[in-house]
C-alpha cells in the first residue's frame, strides 16, 4: 500500500515537473508571440496611415469620435487633473517648508505636472477608458458580424472604425492634457491657498517664470504619440479580437494593458530624446 | 457554327451565377471544406441544410470574400474571385445581399441610418429624397414603417431579422445570402421570415442561398436543396425528393 502511494506520488512529480526543454520550448514560443504581434501592430499602423489619405473622408464620423474621445472625458479628466494639483501641492508644502522654500511650490508643481505627470496621467486615463472603450467596442461589433457586414456593403470598415478613431485619439488626447494641466494648476492655486494666502494672479505669474519652452514643447508633441498608441492599440485589439464574449473582455483588458505600457516607453523615449536636445 | 457555340456559352454564363469546382478551405487542422462543387443558376432559392459546424455558413462567405477558400474555383457573376482586385470585388459585392445570423445591425445607429448606411457608401451622388423614398419602400417591404427611429436594441429578436433584410435589399441586389434566417425565432416568427424571403425573392427578382438547418424554412423556400456533411455535399433534390432520401442522415432532417 505504502509502496504504491510513492509510486503514485513520483507519477505526479513526473506529470508536474516540465523538462528544461519544454521550458525553453514554450518561452521561445511566448517571445516569438510578442515578435509576431508587435509585427502584426506595425502592420496595422502602416494601413492606417495608408488608408488616412485615401478619399473617401469619413468626416461625420471622425466628428463623432473626437466628441466621445474629447468631451466625454473632460469630467473625468478634469476631475483627476484637479486632485492630482491639490495633493501635489499639499504633500510638498511641509517638505519645502522644511527648507523656507515655499515660494518655489508653484514652480516645481507647475514644471512636474506640465513635463510629466499631467501627459502621462491623462494618457493613463485615457488608455483606461477610450482605450478599453474602442477595444470593447469593436470587439463586438467583430463578434456580432457588424465589421464583416459593412465591408459586404461595400463600406471600407476599416476607414470607418479605425482611421477615425485613431485620428479622433490622437487629436483629443493632447487637447485633454492641455485641460488637465490647467485645471491641475488651479488645483495647485487652491492647495497653497489651504495654508497660505497667494493671489492668483501671483501664483500664475511664478508658475510662468519658472516654465520654459523646453518644458512646454516635447510634453506637448509626446501627448500626440500617446494619443496615437492608445487609438492604435484600442482598435488593433478590438478589431482582431477572437470570436465570444471572452474575446471582447480580452480585447478591452489587453487594450488598457498594452496601451498604458506603451505610454510610459513612449515617455522614457520622449525623456530621453529631450535631454539628448537640451 | 462557332458563333451559336459563343452564343450559348454566353446565355449559360448568364445563367449560372455561382459556380464551386473542388473547393477546399481548412481552419488550421479543421478541413471544414474537403471539396465542394456546386451550380447556383439565375432565379433559384437553394437551400444548404447541415449539421451545426459542418460549413455552411462558411461557404457562403467565401462567395462574398469574407473567407478565401484555400484551393479550387470560385466563379461568382462569371468572376474568379481569386484573382479579384478590390475595385472588382466591390462590384460583386454590391450586386450580392448578405443577411447575417445575427442580423448584424450597426448598435449606434437608428434603424434609419443602418438602412441609409450602404447607400451613402455606395452612391456619392443620392439625394436626401431619394434615401427617403428607399428606405420608406424597404421598409413597407419589411411591414417596419414605424420604426424608423428606434436603435436596434429596442427591436425584437424578428423585427432586428426583417429590419437587416431590409438593409440588405435597399441596394436591390442580384443575389441574396441567407445565413441561417430563422435561427433563434419562435415558430410562427420563423414561418413569417421565410414567407418574407419568398416574397423578397419575387419581387425583386433575386437568386438566393439559403443556409439552414429549419426543415419548415426549407420547404417554403426552397426550389432545391443541397445537404452538406463532412466537407461535402451528400444529397441533392427538390424537398420531396430529399423527404423520401434513404440517407439516414438526410431523412433525419425530415423527421
Amino acid at each position: 500500500m505504502k509502496k504504491d502511494l510513492k509510486q503514485r506520488a513520483d507519477q505526479k512529480e513526473k506529470k508536474n515537473t516540465i523538462p528544461i526543454s519544454e521550458q525553453t520550448n514554450s518561452s521561445f514560443a511566448s517571445f516569438k508571440n510578442v515578435f509576431i504581434e508587435v509585427a502584426m501592430v506595425s502592420l496595422f499602423a502602416v494601413r492606417y496611415f495608408k488608408e488616412m489619405f485615401k478619399p473617401p473622408f469619413e468626416f461625420k464620423e471622425f466628428l463623432k469620435q473626437c466628441y466621445l474621445t474629447g468631451y466625454r472625458s473632460l469630467a473625468l479628466v478634469g476631475i483627476t487633473g484637479f486632485i492630482m494639483g491639490l495633493v501635489l501641492t499639499i504633500q510638498s508644502t511641509p517638505t519645502m517648508a522644511e527648507f523656507g522654500a515655499e515660494a518655489w511650490i508653484p514652480g516645481m508643481v507647475a514644471v512636474s505636472i506640465i513635463r510629466e505627470i499631467g501627459p502621462v496621467i491623462t494618457a493613463l486615463i485615457c488608455a483606461g477608458k477610450v482605450g478599453s472603450g474602442i477595444g470593447a467596442e469593436l470587439g463586438s461589433m467583430k463578434v456580432t458580424e457588424q465589421i464583416d457586414s459593412m465591408e459586404v456593403s461595400g463600406a471600407n470598415p476599416f476607414k470607418y472604425l479605425v482611421v477615425t478613431r485613431i485620428m479622433a485619439t490622437t487629436l483629443m488626447i493632447p487637447v485633454l492634457v492641455i485641460f488637465s494641466d490647467v485645471i491641475s494648476l488651479y488645483g495647485s492655486y487652491v492647495g497653497v491657498n489651504l495654508t497660505d494666502k497667494v493671489s492668483f494672479t501671483l501664483f500664475f505669474s511664478k508658475v510662468f517664470e519658472s516654465l520654459d519652452f523646453i518644458d512646454l514643447i516635447p510634453a506637448f508633441i509626446k501627448t500626440f504619440f500617446f494619443g496615437f498608441i492608445i487609438g492604435l492599440i484600442g482598435c488593433f485589439k478590438g478589431y482582431n479580437s477572437n470570436k465570444g464574449t471572452e474575446g471582447v473582455g480580452q480585447a478591452a483588458n489587453s487594450a488598457v494593458v498594452i496601451a498604458s505600457l506603451m505610454v510610459f516607453i513612449i515617455d522614457m523615449i520622449a525623456v530621453q530624446i529631450t535631454t539628448l536636445f537640451s | 457554327m462557332e458563333n451559336r457555340e459563343a452564343e450559348n456559352k454566353e446565355v449559360n454564363d448568364n445563367k449560372i451565377i455561382v459556380e464551386m469546382k473542388n473547393v477546399k478551405k481548412s481552419f488550421n487542422q479543421n478541413h471544414v471544406l474537403k471539396d465542394v462543387n456546386f451550380q447556383l443558376n439565375r432565379g433559384e432559392n437553394l437551400v444548404v441544410l447541415g449539421k451545426s459546424g459542418t460549413g455552411k455558413s462558411v461557404l457562403i462567405k467565401c462567395i462574398v470574400k469574407l473567407i478565401e477558400i484555400d484551393s479550387g474555383s470560385l466563379m461568382v457573376f462569371n468572376k474568379d474571385t481569386l484573382t479579384l482586385k478590390e475595385k472588382e470585388l466591390n462590384e460583386i459585392r454590391a450586386k450580392i445581399g448578405f443577411l447575417f445570423q445575427s442580423g448584424a445591425l450597426y448598435d449606434s445607429m437608428t434603424v434609419r441610418e443602418n438602412l441609409e448606411f450602404p447607400i451613402r457608401r455606395r452612391s456619392k451622388t443620392v439625394t436626401q429624397d431619394e434615401l427617403d423614398s428607399s428606405v420608406k419602400e424597404v421598409l413597407e417591404n419589411v411591414g417596419l414603417e414605424d420604426t424608423i427611429d428606434k436603435m436596434p436594441s429596442e427591436l425584437s429578436g424578428g423585427m432586428r431579422k426583417r429590419i437587416s433584410l431590409a438593409r440588405t435589399l435597399i441596394l436591390k441586389p442580384e443575389l441574396m445570402l441567407y445565413d441561417e434566417p430563422t435561427t433563434g425565432l419562435d415558430p410562427i416568427t420563423s414561418q413569417e421570415i421565410s414567407e418574407l424571403i419568398l416574397e423578397v425573392q419575387k419581387k425583386y427578382k433575386t437568386t438566393s442561398i439559403i443556409i439552414t438547418h429549419d426543415i419548415k424554412c426549407a420547404k417554403i423556400t426552397s426550389n432545391r436543396i443541397m445537404v452538406i456533411d463532412g466537407g461535402g455535399f451528400i444529397a441533392e433534390g427538390t424537398y420531396d425528393e430529399l423527404k423520401a432520401s434513404d440517407n439516414e442522415l438526410v431523412s433525419s432532417f425530415f423527421k
